[in-house]
């Protein structure tokens, strides 16, 4: 049995005075697609930086495909090749070629030649219908094509996991479909994922659990037509009134 | 509101001695006896001291800028001292300081002459500045771009390399090129160090035609190649700065 690719124990982080993660643990399985939900300050965004170790959970650990990514001897370059990321500001580098923004990780870090390289970004950017933009800078680009183009970009890595740090807040209205539906058809091809949003339409259709969010805490969890449709909890229902009524 | 400025430039032009000011700012012989070498040695001597320092002063201003930005507190205590230090300091001190200063003190002596010592002792200043503007360019760079960089797996210093500088230097182009026009005009402050006939960069070539002709004219004629070194440059600056505001639009 291998491990799962994601178990987070116990996991406590403090800002200062501020305890933002008050004894999170949840096990992410191997092609599971997980949404995270809850108000903004919840505490979401800071336990998925945690998890590839953008931030630095205080106490508890997290086990990356069984190896603990906050020990002090972790190896979390390494680690952090198998962990996809996606940001809500997408995060392109401005000064390389779409090209080059597929490439140069894959170069640097996993030491490909650039043939191969190159093969691999012409590849990830047809999955993700941009092969057109490939000698385009990033600021050529609309936001719904720069997050296309980001989700490529660690796709050539090969990762085992991804993580989605609200991959469609940053989009116009109109933009976000076309990143859903990337997202989607990543979901149905196996990937695991772990996706920080607001889109209850892609929670409830692609999720195989969602996870609520509250102050720190999971407030429930489970399969999202149960907790969406039939919450149990009063901070849940709450939460899920003020998003319908926006 | 003209009237008291043409006032003023009439009687300039009234009462100005220009048989004396072309006698000896403009005198066509001494002009002439100083071509070729104020071309071939002085002017040449200032961009070579200049690109040598320069080159020098931004490798050092590097290291010192990523020193500042370290999470090791001694390595951020010594570049702080040293930019403050040598900030503070007239560079015509530090010079001193690498010229005399140091074969007094130890008893070696920097190799390569008027070149060596110059180079090292503009460039020890130009770091300290440079530092300042390099820290400052990295620190511009979005954070999320180091973020980026990080989750793909790339170390620190991949990340700094390939994502983070390349984006910092394109910000500090205007900036930095101003300080190499500080550095060229600081050029000749090398005067100091004594010089051979083949050492000797503008200032200096100017004032010991000056001493040997009693007349100052080579002034002119050295100002005239300063402002032909660094016209063209401040002018990039401006073109440079225009542009990048441009784009932020």
């Amino acid at each position: 049995m291998t491990a799962p690719p994601i178990e987070i124990r116990d996991l406590h982080k403090y800002f200062g005075e501020l305890e933002v993660l008050r004894g999170i643990s949840t096990t992410i399985r191997h092609g599971e697609v997980v949404c995270l939900l809850g108000p903004s300050g919840s505490g979401k965004s800071t336990l998925l930086r945690c998890v590839n170790r953008l931030e630095e959970p205080t106490s508890g650990s997290i086990l990356i495909e069984g190896e603990d990514i906050t020990s002090e001897d972790a190896d979390v370059d390494g680690l952090r090749t198998r962990i996809g990321m996606v940001f809500q500001q997408f995060n392109l580098f401005p000064h390389l070629t779409v090209l080059r923004n597929l490439r140069i990780a894959q170069r640097k870090v996993l030491r490909r030649d650039t043939d191969e390289a190159t093969k691999i970004a012409e590849e990830m950017l047809a999955r993700v219908g941009l092969s057109d933009k490939i000698d385009e800078h990033p600021s050529r680009l609309s936001g719904g094509q720069q997050q296309r183009v980001a989700i490529a970009r660690a796709l050539c890595m090969n990762p085992d996991m991804m993580l989605f740090d609200e991959p469609t807040s940053a989009l116009d209205p109109e933009l976000i479909g076309e990143v859903l539906d990337v997202m989607r058809e990543l979901a149905e091809a196996g990937m695991t994922m772990l996706v920080v949003t607001h889109e209850m339409g892609f929670a409830l259709q692609v999720a195989d659990r969602v996870i609520f969010m509250d102050e720190g805490v999971i407030v429930e969890e489970g399969p999202p037509r149960e907790v969406l449709r039939n919450p149990q909890h009063q901070r849940t229902k709450k939460f899920l009134r003020a998003i319908e009524i926006e | 509101m003209y009237g008291l400025l043409v006032l003023v430039a009439i009687a300039l032009i009234f009462f100005a001695d220009w048989e004396q000011i072309g006698e000896s700012f403009f005198n066509v012989e001494i002009m002439r006896d100083m071509f070729p070498e104020v071309v071939t040695i002085a002017a040449r001597n200032t961009i070579v001291y200049t690109a040598l320092a320069f080159a020098l002063g931004m490798i050092w201003a590097l290291a010192l800028a990523l020193m500042k930005l370290s999470s090791v507190r001694p390595y951020r205590w010594f570049a702080m001292g040293y930019i403050e230090l040598f900030r503070g300091l007239p560079a015509l001190i530090t010079i001193i300081l690498v010229g005399f200063g140091l074969p007094l003190a130890f008893g070696w002596r920097i190799p390569g002459g008027t070149l060596g010592k110059g180079a090292i002792g503009l460039g020890i200043v130009a770091a300290a500045y440079m530092a300042e503007t390099i820290r400052a360019g990295i620190q511009a760079v979005p954070r999320g771009q180091m973020e980026a960089a990080r989750s793909l797996g790339m170390s620190p210093g991949t990340a700094m390399t390939y994502i983070i500088l390349p984006q910092a230097f394109r910000i500090i182009i205007p900036p930095l090129t101003n300080e190499l026009v500080l550095l060229i005009k600081d050029t000749s402050l090398l005067f100091v160090l004594g010089s051979t006939p083949q050492s000797k960069e503008l200032t200096k070539f100017a004032r010991d035609v000056m001493a040997a002709k009693v007349n100052a004219t080579p002034l002119t004629v050295v100002a005239v190649m300063y402002l032909i070194i660094t016209l063209p440059l401040t002018y990039l600056v401006r073109r440079l700065e225009r542009k990048a505001e441009a784009e932020k639009r």
